[in-house]
């Protein structure tokens, strides 16, 4: 049972092709699984890969390693049409979870209630994964293929995400709902970016959490939100059609009847909000 | 690249110094801190990240130690929260505001709090009320409800007494025992036991009713390397069976045959820790046979269902009756009536400390050192499980990191004392967070109907209360709840026609017990609930109804005991007005204005509560010696778990003994030390062991008035190993040396012995059943949000008649703690075996969730208390729940019968669904 601390990327890949041992980065999703008597596999621990660490942005686009922490998210300087994946950031767990736990362990952990996924979702990320053999890429919607499930083979590592630029006139939201005020696990939760031009929608993107096994767009209703006068917003609820693809269940947080209602007026106030950001007003709930 | 074997030494600093351990790869920092350097300030509430009690900071960031591996600690900066206050200049003036708010009470949050509080200050040494919430987020408390946490972070002044005082009855002093609470020294359950200690895992039933049987245990032992001893209940060499009322006495402390309940404890093994640590239980040679619960009182009591226990039919452990005058009558000709039924689920008690403990036998006799609210009584059972005279068991409470009643009965004392004894060693153990909320004690779920009735004047006429309460597998306190409930279902009110009955009733379920107010707090939520739609069928004003009918002296309660003294219902209730007034206005003002989902509300509940045992003898005994070098001694022998009773015990002691608190030196709890105090429970410490030691203290100064002939004007100073005495004009001198001292080395000594007067409740439950009352009325302002059910408590302001607040900043803290816990049950807390078996499922409040809690203390003082006092502990929950059900009706005209009003009942009830 080593616990593996590769300098590089490369090493890593060798070790995962040959010991396809566990991955690891901020723990906190593995540490609270582990029940009395569990034997535990060989460790990779990718923490220390400097390569899988840090925000950069250029006019390509911003790459987050892998292993950047969601407390590092929160505190980047990053762009309006970014607030939805700072405002997540600031609401995975509490501070000692943003301190610890990774982008990427969020992703490949696979929850479906996972806060990080409906914002890099409609910020369109990709997923760089490596192994010994080389490297692609695939859209963060592909990556994730069901609960607890990713396209992920073992012998790959993913290192980082892929954002494409987004426009200076964008701006995002991201409106979780819980039963109690931090440390708790979504009842559902959306994120929005949209752009705004002309007092209107030009663009509008919406993901959904924990309202199906995998986090979801809502193209329905983006199509539908394009073009409206931002005079509206306030008053925008998609109907269940625009819903489309969702499937809530019952468990012991909330009921599938009221995940769809709400849903809806999350969806409501998410653009709102990122109308707030886009156009550097404040939150207008 | 470094690859690290099994062995691999991991290398730090810790609270700067370096250190170095050998650790598995997949150990969590948090053990290996505890276990392997000493740094047993490390609490592990949790093993999961929902408690943040084991926080440390890693290279200045605070995480939790349990979900980091010891390995990524490598070339790290660690500091605890004992490095921090040892050094940190941050750290010392926290921990010295933190003494000063009494924001520490059970202490087993507080090395969390601190640590997390510290990373904040240091990049923000003024932090505003939103920012010290999100830093405090990841800890939980379930002690303080948080306000005396942020008061103490943000630097609020304190409104101590001064330093200098004596700190007698009344003052608002420290925590006595406080300093260890902030450096980290404090020894709680798993605390004590040195490294390397044989541990016990308990082996637990995975089905709620499940037939049993073992393969060959001494064959499959002999197996297993580093496993020393199986235990079961061939092992137990007394009767196998407990109960901490003993004519119901029904739980065995291991399954025979069958077990009852998901999570009963049918075998344990001990061995190494590292044999512990990694024994799968399902390894373990034992074959279930699932059988079919019964997991609702409706099951339990259909025709055919099984029962748990023979002679008790149709899975009736108990009923309480209480009637007078005629009930049905009085609501035939009742103006009005309302009715409805009232529903609420297993509320889990949720102390962040597990239970923990820690045992082994000592010339002959068993010692057991374990979180407790009631050593004498975990004595008495020990007793008859081990089957030994009691003068060989000796049980020494550690310091306890909350109980709210679940830590009375016993939990793990059975497994330490028989692992000891089969052994010959040193055992010790922790319950998982998930063993702990599967087999301990939980509030009873309830199913109450309630018809209530008044006259067109709003005079309350009839009340019929009908209360089903699932009492789990075993009888643990659910008799209790049975007889208190119908005691106090009519709330602190004059109701004429009464009847009221209660039944426990028996499920597959965790044995359901004692949680602050033992099913009082149910009942509220029906009557209160009602007295409101009461108010809206009538027109009448909530509050005024309330004070329309609210007892008075002289007035019979429904037991008809009359009060002479001390009822101070109006008074809390009168206290609320000014805040009543302008919030129900503000309220209404808002929701005139709202164009949006929010809607405001303002809701008012009473409460009140029997202080001690229900007609029962319940008595307590302090004593207290002065050494010949002068010191003064007090076997405090009343638990302290987080409430205040050491110091408050001390302060009732020294204010009759006629000295200042800070020369009087405590001992104890400990049963070879300290007389009996009786059980942390039914709010009954403050008032009875605070007689006893009053008694005590004014017994110690007789005797030392006599030896000079003062009299009882006389001021006594003892220093120097000498007490002098003023007595008027004269001054005596009683050097210490020179008297004979006694078997306990003291040359005066003297010992309080209070019982509470009550008389026995006849078949309908008149009587006296408790010698005094206490008393309380909140008020919750709620937002809610109609369109996603969402309720934000905006404040609450609580008063309550304490009857003398012996120390006011303590009683605060307990109404805070209270009112947080009410919040919780009526907001979002709900146990469901199988289902909720830890703190990310089972929510209970954070820091973010409670709103500003407004004490205001009431002292109708009690003839009985001592200085007047009354108990606290359990009014200060009562009231919460349906003032803030009140408060949502207030703001969106949906009726909540059912708790926890969770989002989606709530959206529900709003959609009229």
């Amino acid at each position: 049972m080593p616990y593996l601390v590769p300098e590089t990327v490369s090493e890593a890949l060798v070790l995962l092709r040959d010991r396809r041992p566990v991955v690891v980065a901020g723990c906190t999703d593995v540490l609270p699984t582990r029940r009395q008597g569990d034997r535990t596999d060989d460790i990779l621990d990718v923490t220390g890969l400097s390569d899988l660490r840090g925000i950069t942005g250029g006019p390509q686009g911003w790459r987050i390693g892998a292993a950047t922490t969601w407390a590092e998210i929160a505190a980047a300087p990053l762009p309006p049409a970014f607030d939805a994946l700072r405002q997540a950031a600031a609401e995975v767990g509490a501070i000692q979870i943003q301190n610890a736990g990774t982008v990427a362990g969020n992703l490949c952990n696979a929850s479906p209630a996972a806060d990080g996924v409906p914002p890099l979702l409609v910020l369109e990320a990709e997923v760089e994964l490596a192994s010994a053999a080389g490297r692609r890429r695939l859209a963060l919607s592909d990556f994730i293929t069901g609960v607890r499930r990713t396209a992920r083979a073992a012998d790959e590592l993913v290192v980082a995400l892929h954002l494409p630029q987004p426009p200076t006139d964008a701006g995002g939201a991201f409106v979780k709902l819980g039963t109690r005020s931090s440390l708790v696990i979504s009842i559902a939760m959306v994120a929005a970016v949209v752009r705004v031009a002309g007092g209107r929608i030009a663009a509008a993107r919406l993901a959904v959490g924990a309202c199906s096994p995998v986090a979801r767009r809502l193209p329905a209703w983006e199509a539908a939100l394009e073009g409206r006068s931002l005079d509206a917003v306030a008053g925008l609820r998609p109907d269940p059609a625009h819903l489309a693809g969702l499937a809530p269940i019952d468990d012991v947080r909330a009921t599938a009847a009221y995940r769809t209602e709400a849903v809806r007026d999350l969806c409501r106030r998410a653009v709102m909000r990122a109308v707030a950001s886009a156009t550097g007003g404040s939150d207008a709930r | 690249m470094r690859d690290e074997a099994n062995a691999g030494t991991t290398r730090f600093t810790l609270n700067g110094a370096a250190v170095a351990v050998s650790a598995p790869a997949d150990e969590r920092l948090s053990d290996s801190l505890r276990e392997r350097l000493g740094a047993r300030e490390v609490k592990i509430g949790c093993n999961a990240g929902d408690c943040g009690a084991c926080s440390v900071l890693v290279d200045g960031a605070v995480v939790c130690s349990c979900l980091t591996p010891t390995r990524k600690a490598e070339g790290r900066r660690v500091e605890t929260v004992a490095g921090l206050v040892a050094t940190d200049p941050v750290a010392q003036a926290l921990a010295q505001r933190f003494q000063d708010h009494g924001a520490a009470q059970c202490g087993f949050c507080t090395p969390g709090m601190v640590t997390a509080s510290v990373a904040l200050l240091r990049q923000d040494p003024a932090p505003d009320e939103a920012a010290i919430t999100r830093a405090l987020g990841g800890v939980l408390c379930r002690c303080t409800g948080y306000r005396k946490i942020i008061d103490a972070v943000a630097s609020v002044p304190p409104a101590l007494a001064g330093a200098g005082a004596a700190g007698h009855a009344g003052a608002a002093i420290r925590r006595l025992d406080g300093a260890p609470k902030l450096d980290g020294s404090e020894a709680f359950g798993d605390d004590v036991a040195p490294p390397d200690t044989l541990e016990i895992l308990v082996i637990r039933s995975p089905f709620p009713r499940a037939g049993f049987r073992f393969g060959d245990l001494d064959g499959w032992l002999a197996g297993q390397a580093g496993m020393a001893a199986v235990l079961t209940a061939a092992d137990v060499p007394g009767r196998n069976v407990f109960g901490v009322i003993p004519a119901f006495a029904d739980q065995p402390a291991f399954a025979e045959d069958v077990a009852r309940f998901r999570g009963e404890a049918v075998a344990a093994v001990v061995g190494t820790p590292e044999t512990i640590r990694g024994f799968d239980p399902a390894t373990f040679p034992v074959t279930w046979q699932e059988l079919p619960p019964v997991m609702t009182p409706a099951e339990a009591e259909a025709s055919g269902a099984p029962l748990l226990h023979e002679g008790r039919a149709g899975n009736l452990m108990c009923k309480g009756f209480v009637a007078c005058g005629d009930a049905g009558a009085a609501l035939a000709a009742a103006d009005v009536t309302v009715e409805a039924r009232f529903t609420s689920g297993f509320v889990e008690h949720a102390y962040i400390e597990p239970e923990a403990g820690f045992a082994r036998v000592v010339d002959g006799r068993v010692e057991i050192h374990a979180c407790t609210q009631a050593p004498v009584m975990d004595l008495e059972s020990m007793e008859i499980l081990l089957g030994m005279d009691r003068s060989r068991i000796r049980i020494v409470p550690t310091a306890v990191g909350g109980g709210f009643g679940s830590k009375l009965d016993i939990s793990l004392q059975p497994y330490l004392a028989l692992g000891a004894i089969k052994t010959g060693r040193p055992v010790r153990m922790a319950y998982s967070r998930t063993e702990s909320m599967q087999s301990t004690t939980k509030r009873h779920p309830s199913d109450i109907r309630l018809r209530l009735g008044a006259t067109r004047d709003g005079i309350l006429k009839g009340c019929d209360f009908q209360g089903t309460f699932n009492t789990g597998a075993y009888a643990s306190w659910g008799p209790t709840v049975a007889n208190r409930v119908p005691v106090h279902a009519s709330g602190p009110y004059r109701i004429a026609d009464y009847r009221a009955e209660a039944r426990a009733i028996h499920t597959n379920c965790p044995p359901a017990g004692a949680f602050r107010g033992f099913g009082v707090p149910q009942a509220a939520i029906a009557l209160e609930s009602l007295i409101d739609e009461l108010a809206g069928k009538l027109g009448l004003d909530p509050l005024e109804l309330r004070l329309r009918n609210a007892l008075e002296n002289g007035v019979p309660t429904v037991c008809g005991q009359v009060f002479s003294q001390g009822v101070g219902i109006r008074a809390c209730l009168k206290a609320l007005r000014p805040a009543w007034e302008a919030e129900r206005a503000a309220a209404e003002a808002f929701n005139r204005d709202a164009t949006g989902p929010l809607r405001r509300g303002v809701g008012v509940a009473s409460g009140w509560y029997g202080c001690g045992n229900t007609s029962l003898p319940n008595p307590s005994t302090i004593k207290a010696g002065i050494r010949a070098d002068g010191a003064i001694v007090l076997h405090q022998g009343a638990m302290d778990i987080g409430q205040g009773a050491n110091t408050v015990i001390t302060q009732i002691f020294a204010t009759a003994l006629g000295v200042p608190v800070a020369g009087i030196g405590l001992i104890g709890p400990d049963t070879d030390l300290t007389p009996d105090a009786g059980k942390t429970s039914a709010s009954r410490q403050t008032f009875v062991s605070g007689n006893a030691a009053r008694l005590c203290g004014a017994a110690l100064r007789a005797e030392v008035l006599r030896a000079v002939n003062a009299s009882d004007q006389a001021l006594l100073s003892v220093a120097d190993g000498a007490i002098t005495v003023d007595d008027g004009a004269s001054r005596h001198r009683i050097a210490l040396g020179p008297l004979a001292a006694d078997g306990d080395g003291y040359v005066f000594a003297a010992s309080g012995h209070y019982d509470p007067p009550t008389k026995p409740l006849d078949e309908n439950g008149q009587g006296e059943p408790y010698a005094q009352f206490g008393y309380a009325a909140q008020l919750a302002v709620a937002e809610v949000d109609t369109r996603l059910g969402t309720v934000r408590l905006l404040r609450l302001v609580a008063a309550h008649d304490v009857g003398l607040a012996v120390n006011p900043m303590l009683v605060e803290g307990q109404i805070q703690g209270g009112v947080a816990q009410g919040i919780g049950m009526a907001l979002m807390e709900e146990y469901i075996p199988g289902r909720t078996e830890n703190l990310h499922d089972y929510l209970i409040p954070t820091i973010g969730d409670i709103p500003p809690i407004e004490p205001i203390i009431i002292e109708e003082a009690d003839a009985h208390g001592p200085y007047g006092a009354k108990g606290l502990g359990e009014h200060v929950l009562i009231p919460t729940a349906p003032a803030i059900l009140n408060a949502i009706a207030h703001a969106c005209g949906v009726r909540m019968t059912s708790v926890p009003v969770t989002p989606a009942k709530l959206a529900t009830a709003l959609a009229g669904d």
